[in-house]
């Protein structure tokens, strides 16, 4: 075993006069421990002696820039790898040309590492200012993954070389004092100030100039990655503008997007023909609007348009629309009298052949139609809605309510208008036989009966 | 006293930062090198820009970018700021621009200043303001950071003067792909103008590179170029009409770059735009275009060859991909016998990758297995290239090769 000593972790002189030693002596790299600082507790080892003023041995250009970067590395291996990889090039066993060799490989990750962790260190300082006898004196805490901090502090110097400053990390310390940059021992997190008021402008900066309606996270944990965050003084702030950001989305959308809200039904209507909130208005042959009077008492609420409503441009007119009608006149309910409308206005499909076949719409579309049922609502003031089915009642109330365990019950919607719950009239229609259609009709005439006994109470207000 | 006029230019940073967010540009890449090592003063530039921090969108934020005033005397209907919106107002003096920029540019917060404004009184008066903030940061403060101007389009040419000698990149926006979208949205702004602007710029871009290679001591004119800014998604423009249009943009004015923004809903939006969220996905493949013509060889035409029969881009997987899914027959590519040109158009193979296989290749043949290291994930390119020990066979002809090869829905929603 021989033991090379380094002065320190990025002393890449030293290590290269080891190596001139060593190669001659044709030492192997897993023969040599490299040590930095003075250790005393390997007595039995040879120690490497870096002949003075050794001739230099040459090396391709790009090994020196590629050995210079991963010597700053925190691996302690790098120095047994770099050498592993000399004693080959000198051996012609590797040539530096062969990007996809896997040691050379490894060796370029660990260089792009430090670049990397140079690079952040550039952008992610954060200087604060105190009045000092002297005048005004920049101070930073920051911990670098890499021995980089020496090789880093020229940046520091042309960029602030009019101002008096101090970056303090655990590695080392380096103060600059406009005319010369001095070294100091490691520091700690205590030794920095704790606060400048200007933090408080800048934190007002990052919060204003976020988009909310462009929400990347990954986007931005990828280049800022969290073991950064905690000298950074605006990204106390990030996880509130996450979680508010989609409700500022929406609000952007919504409440400001008709600033003055259509105040008809006939105005909401010429509106909702150019809709894009959401996608499903590319297929869709047009939207399907609501139905009814103005100021009808009772509201139906469906889940989407089907194939034939699609065409036809109204609510309710395919067979389940047919067996709609049919049970609200056994249930004698004047459909005329009701306005009927479907939580999604527009046709949700996949096509297969030469069919349209029905697709349930996602919560994304629901709540994107939300928008429009809710104008709906302000506009005819109901005063029972009937939602059918779960997508109905899932816009309606906000809620995933389970049908089958829930009908016949009342709810609220969000806007406080009474709803009653029950099946959406499609599903009359995928039963599976003949007595179970009979039985589900006669439960769903039961539940339109009960609405209807409740729209008779209005009559005696 | 203090206290109050702290509270103040804070309550306006926040509605002038706010309203310049639409500005999809931060770079401050590419200008002459500066630094503050031997005069004193503070700043410098090294060709490379440094993103300070990273919003939750996932936008780097390298620069001061504010708006003067968000006053506005036009009515854009894209524009938050336009005269018809209810926005709060807020203006800055120019000092106040300048103690911002210097306190956040000494406490390593930023690369410098993106400064745009809101058009008060006239053209003149506004850009004079702007070039004023510029003039004080360089002159009186000795600030070798970046400086951005937006620059108005109907101000004096001379004005554009002063703005290039100090500010290190100079942009006018286009603001829409087409004519019509800028007639009908932007009713007060021109083409010809915009055009013409940009035209002028160029000019004196060009001849100041000129000067500045006969006598090294010229003074400097917009260094960095120019750029400008397309919104998207905003008009009925599909990605081939964007496409083309950029590259006439690039080709025209020598552009930097050419920036895309998906337009996102605005607080107070006008009533003739779309209601959805912006299209984020359709701005990175009109991005990712950018770069297969500006670093991979890709002719404009072959990149709209690559839209779908709408003229859109696919929006599930990249351009490139979805060009090489129709031209198969240009495929499979020997990874050590092909020339650059055609590596470059393997999807999945960088420029980085394709550099160290030129280099490798020369020396030795190259396995799948060396190419697995060089890049993310073979699996995707295996069907697309030849190497020693590899050749897809039928895998390139099979009809269900797109699945194959697309992204994963997961990896895709990223981004959604």
């Amino acid at each position: 075993m021989i033991t090379a000593r380094l002065a320190a972790e990025d002393d890449f002189d030293g290590w290269r006069d080891h190596c001139r030693g060593l190669l001659r002596l044709g030492a192997r790299a897993e023969d040599i421990v490299w040590q930095v600082g003075e250790h005393v507790d390997d007595l039995f080892a040879n120690a490497s002696v870096p002949p003075p003023g050794a001739t230099a041995i040459g090396v391709p250009p790009d090994f020196a820039t590629l050995a210079r970067s991963v010597i700053c590395h925190s691996d302690p291996q790098r120095f047994s790898l770099l050498y592993a990889l000399l004693a080959d090039l000198k051996a012609g066993r590797r040539r530096m040309e062969d990007a996809a060799d896997p040691l050379l490989r490894h060796l370029h990750c660990m260089a792009k590492h430090v670049r990397r962790d140079i690079h952040k260190m550039r952008a992610f300082v954060r200087f604060r200012r105190v009045e000092e006898e002297d005048g005004e004196h920049y101070i930073a805490w920051f911990e670098p993954e890499h021995h980089i901090v020496r090789h880093n502090s020229a940046f520091f110097v042309r960029r602030f070389a009019g101002m008096r400053w101090s970056i303090l990390t655990p590695q080392i310390s380096v103060h600059w004092d406009r005319d010369r940059l001095h070294e100091g021992p490691p520091a700690r997190k205590e030794d920095a100030p704790t606060e400048d008021a200007v933090e408080e402008q800048w934190r007002t900066y990052y919060g204003s100039i976020f988009n909310p309606a462009r929400l990347k996270v990954k986007a931005m944990l990828k280049e800022m990655p969290r073991k950064y965050w905690h000298n950074m003084p605006e990204t106390a702030l990030v996880p509130e503008l996450i979680q508010s950001a989609r409700n500022r989305e929406i609000a952007m959308i919504e409440t400001e997007l008709f600033p003055s809200a259509p105040d008809t039904l006939t105005s909401l209507r010429a509106d909702a023909v150019r809709c894009r909130r959401c996608p499903l208005y590319g297929p869709a042959t047009q939207i399907v609007f609501g139905e009814g009077p103005e100021n009808a008492r009772l509201m139906f609420v469906g889940e989407q348009p089907g194939d034939q409503e699609d065409l036809a441009g109204k609510p309710f007119v395919g067979p389940a629309g047919q067996l709609f009608d049919a049970a609200l006149a056994k249930a004698e309910i004047d459909r005329s009298q009701a306005y009927v409308t479907n939580a999604v206005k527009h046709f949700k499909f996949k096509p297969m052949g030469k069919r349209r076949i029905h697709e349930r719409p996602n919560v994304g579309e629901i709540n994107h139609c939300r928008w429009w049922l809710k104008r709906e609502i302000e506009l005819v003031k109901p005063e029972l809605i009937v939602a059918l089915g779960a997508t109905a009642i899932r816009s309606l109330t906000g809620k995933n309510l389970p049908v089958t365990a829930n009908r016949g019950q009342m709810f609220e919607s969000l806007e406080g208008v009474p709803v009653f719950l029950t099946v959406h009239p499609s599903f009359l229609l995928r039963l599976p036989d003949e007595a179970t259609v009979k039985a589900e009709k006669r439960r769903f005439l039961a539940d339109l009966q009960a609405v209807k006994a409740r729209m008779k109470r209005w009559v005696s207000v | 006293m203090e206290q109050m006029s702290q509270m103040q230019i804070t309550e306006k940073l926040a509605i002038l930062a706010d309203a310049a967010k639409y500005d999809a540009s931060c770079a401050s890449s590419g200008t002459a090198k500066r630094s503050s090592n031997k005069a004193g003063g503070i700043g410098s530039t090294e060709g490379m820009g440094i993103c300070h921090a990273y919003a939750p969108d996932g936008r780097c934020i390298s620069l001061l970018k504010i708006l003067l005033t968000n006053s506005c005397i036009f009515d854009c209907h894209y524009c938050i700021n336009r005269k018809s919106s209810n926005v709060r107002r807020a203006s800055f003096t120019a000092k106040e621009v300048v103690d911002l920029t210097l306190n956040f540019y000494k406490r390593n917060y930023i690369e410098g200043l993106f400064l745009s404004s809101g058009i008060i009184k006239s053209s003149n008066y506004t850009m004079e303001q702007i070039v004023e903030v510029a003039r004080s940061l360089r002159e009186d403060h000795d600030f070798r950071g970046y400086i951005h101007l937006k620059t108005i389009p109907d101000a004096d040419p001379e004005l554009l003067e002063v703005a290039g000698k100090h500010a290190d990149r100079l942009s006018i926006n286009v603001e829409l792909p087409t004519r019509d979208g800028l007639n009908r949205l932007a009713p007060e702004k021109s083409e010809e103008r915009i055009e013409g602007a940009m035209g002028g710029l160029k000019i004196s871009i060009l001849d100041n590179k000129d000067a500045r290679r006969k006598y090294k001591s010229a003074p400097t004119f917009a260094p960095a170029g120019q750029s400008t800014q397309m919104i998207v998604g905003a008009d009925g423009a599909n990605d081939s009409a964007i496409v083309m249009r950029a590259n006439g943009l690039y080709d025209r004015f020598k552009l930097r770059r050419v920036y895309y923004s998906a337009f996102s809903p605005i607080p107070d939006a006008s009533a003739v735009l779309p209601l959805s969220r912006p299209p984020l996905m359709r701005e990175h493949r009109l991005y990712q275009s950018d770069w297969l013509m500006r670093f991979y060889g890709f002719a404009p035409q072959e990149v709209v060859d690559a839209a779908d029969g709408d003229g859109m881009l696919p929006l599930d997987i990249d351009p490139k991909l979805a060009w090489a899914l129709k031209h198969r027959g240009q495929f499979p590519v020997d990874v050590n016998r092909a020339p650059k040109a055609m590596l470059l158009r393997v999807p999945g193979l960088g420029t980085k990758a394709v550099d160290a296989i030129v280099r490798t290749r020369r020396w030795r043949s190259l396995r799948l297995d060396d190419i697995g290291r060089l890049t993310v994930s073979v699996k995707k390119l295996r069907p697309f290239l030849i190497a020693e020990d590899w050749h897809p066979g039928g895998l390139l002809d099979r009809d269900n090769l797109r699945p194959l090869v697309a992204p994963s829905v997961e990896q895709l929603e990223l981004f959604a």
